[in-house]
């Protein structure tokens, strides 16, 4: 798929999760449009992984660590086949393992998650396993920037530049933004490149919205066996004016009509790519 | 160095051991070192994890002959859980062994989510357990880590008695296809088993029959209520012993029969007396509709008493001349 593609796909995932967010009645709005368009490059392009080959030990593992954003994951997993499109009218509903956090009862998922500050620390497990097996699969997590103030994530941070993990990499979804505001008014982790620097770790900089840069960020091995630290620039609430950097959207559930005109301008925006083309 | 620690037994106690046949093994950690680097050299899938612990965790042997199956994550216990179940995720067997106060309070949300929820087959090993650190305070026991673990679903919890028991629990693990979580002490135990004694997880293991009162007993607590029970036998009191080293699942069954058959229960166990075997033993004896005089002997919930493993056991009656003396009171009421 070429980028241009990809991003048309971006937003049909987008309406996807809204609908499936108004449909369960709760979901993480703004954080899952931030990451959707680093899912979708991930799962579209560069992991190893398909409905078929999911079992297979080789296949590369993402674990989301920002776990909340589960409504985003839902979306690209139904897009790429892993389960019918027609499960997510049951997500958050009794009886449906489509609960609000990963969970390995669905398939595509690796590991359960949703308590923040657990997805380094178990993708440093995976990478490590890599490691001992001389596999080439590599194993990718998705963390918040609030996320970050959990303390594993700093112990993790240890281990994996100790063990030279140059088959992992986290990447970071900067939006800036956590439940009750702006990460830098809660608690401030910047300046992030030079810390993740000194930790060990190679560090790169990028757009997260922006399908070449996601690719190059994600394909690039990393430079002198240095476990991969991405950051990538985002906006929350991406795509939907009136939700984009405005906090209460964290989990904030569209109304009706706020539905209808977020799936406007969503499909307003694709027309006009379409006609960019 | 610190001064040698007060031994377990008092010179009744040995005689009495002595008497019974019983040989004085090691600590269940070394012989849980053992069997995991003997398990750990047929199978290169094992791996073992320390925060640090290596020394304490007997491991340091294991290190040298398999480096390539052991990662280190220095002092960082939620790190530890978390690369457990990792690893376990991507096929390995792997053992997570850290002090059982730290594993089980500060990274009891990575064995709840990590390695319990998302269903791995790790093993998370709680060295140094219960009391063993015994002078160096609360912060080093672990009263409450049955209680915490029996709290969550989809783990196996065992505690054993002596040498075998720990054997055959590593064993049982290193095969097991769902989470475990098995727990270690530092003191040398004696034997208690026969040599042809079936250890399977889930199934308690009666050491002595008697019908006058059962001693549900497990970990360490249990030569002591072995003794207790041939020490009672001189005065004529007939005391079963059993030693439940699977916490979760209990062998209800055996349990059960235990409280039907005997005039009066008794639980020990190196615990706090809430949530652990003695509240899961009278849970099940309740709902059962099994009431018989009954008696919860552990750590009780006040700041533990200071002092070494022994001094405390004493100090709460966990030896042989308290647990005779429990038994006899109960029984006289
Ligand atoms: C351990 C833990 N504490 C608290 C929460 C509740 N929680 C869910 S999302 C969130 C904010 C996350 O902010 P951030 O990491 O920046 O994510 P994003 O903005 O990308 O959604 C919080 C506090 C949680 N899920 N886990």
């Amino acid at each position: 798929m070429t980028d241009h593609e990809l991003q048309l796909k971006s937003f049909a995932l987008r309406r996807a999760m809204l609908n499936l967010i108004v449909g369960a009645g709760a979901g993480h709005t703004g954080g899952g449009l931030s990451c959707m368009d680093i899912l979708n490059v991930l799962y579209n392009r560069i992991l190893n992984v398909s409905p078929q080959t999911f079992g297979d030990p080789h296949r590369d593992r993402y674990v989301q660590s920002k776990g909340h954003c589960v409504e985003a994951l839902y979306a690209v997993l139904a897009d790429r086949g892993f389960f019918p499109a027609s499960d997510l009218a049951t997500v958050c509903h009794y009886q449906s393992h489509y609960v609000g956090h990963p969970t390995r009862h669905i398939p595509g998922v690796e590991m359960n998650t949703g308590a923040l500050g657990h997805g380094l620390p178990i993708c440093i497990g995976m990478a490590l396993a890599a490691k001992m097996d001389a596999a080439s699969y590599r194993v990718f997590t998705l963390l918040g920037d609030g996320e970050l103030a959990e303390g594993s994530n700093w112990e993790a941070g240890l281990a994996a530049a100790h063990y030279r993990l140059d088959n992992l990499a986290a990447i970071l979804d900067h939006n800036t933004l956590q439940i009750s505001g702006h990460t830098r008014d809660v608690m401030s982790n910047e300046p992030l490149d030079e810390k993740w620097r000194a930790f060990g770790w190679e560090v790169r900089s990028i757009n997260g919205h922006d399908y070449a840069e996601l690719t190059e960020a994600l394909t690039a091995p990393s430079e002198s066996g240095k476990p991969v630290f991405i950051i990538a620039n985002t906006v929350k609430g991406k795509g939907v004016s009136f939700m984009e950097n405005v906090a209460k959207w964290h989990h904030g559930v569209p109304s009706d009509a706020e539905l209808k005109q977020a799936l406007a301008e969503l499909d307003a925006s694709e027309a006009a790519l379409k006609e960019a083309k | 160095m610190s001064a040698p620690a007060p031994s377990l037994f008092t010179p009744a106690a040995k005689a009495t051991a002595e008497k019974l046949g019983l040989k004085m093994g090691r600590a269940n950690l070394e012989e849980f070192a053992a069997t995991l680097e003997e398990l750990a050299k047929a199978n290169p899938n094992i791996v073992a994890v320390t925060s640090d612990s290596r020394g304490s965790g007997k491991l340091a042997p294991f290190g040298k002959a398999l480096p390539g199956q052991i990662v280190e994550v220095g002092i960082a216990e939620q790190n530890l859980v978390g690369i457990t179940a990792g690893l376990a995720a991507c096929g390995k067997k792997s053992f997570g062994v850290s002090p059982s106060c730290f594993l089980t309070a500060r990274s009891l949300e990575q064995i709840k989510n990590d390695v319990c929820y998302s269903d791995v087959p790790a093993v998370l090993v709680g060295i140094s357990s219960g009391t063993s650190y015994g002078a160096l305070g609360t912060t080093h026991h672990s009263l409450h880590d049955l209680a915490v673990l029996r709290a969550i679903n989809n783990l196996t919890i065992i505690v054993p008695a002596d040498n075998f028991e720990s054997r055959q629990a590593i064993l049982a693990a290193a095969k097991a296809t769902k989470p475990v979580f098995v727990r270690f002490g530092k003191a040398a135990m004696y034997g208690l088993h026969k040599p042809d004694t079936k250890f399977e997880a889930g199934k308690a293991i009666t050491l002595r029959e008697g019908d006058d009162v059962a001693f549900i007993a497990n970990g360490e607590t249990v030569i002591h209520a072995v003794l207790a029970a041939a020490h009672l036998a001189e005065r004529g009191i007939q005391a079963r012993v059993l030693s439940v080293h699977t916490v979760k699942p209990l062998d209800t069954e055996a349990v059960l029969n235990a409280g039907r058959e005997c005039r009066a229960v008794i639980t020990v166990e190196e615990h706090m007396v809430h949530g652990g075997l003695g509240e899961a033993v009278a849970s099940a004896l309740l709902h059962a509709g099994v009431c018989k005089p009954f008696r919860i002997v552990g750590i009780p919930d006040e700041e533990t008493v200071p002092g070494a493993q022994a001094d405390i056991f004493r100090h709460y009656g966990i030896t042989m001349e308290g647990l005779s003396d429990t038994a006899t009171k109960l029984l006289n009421k």
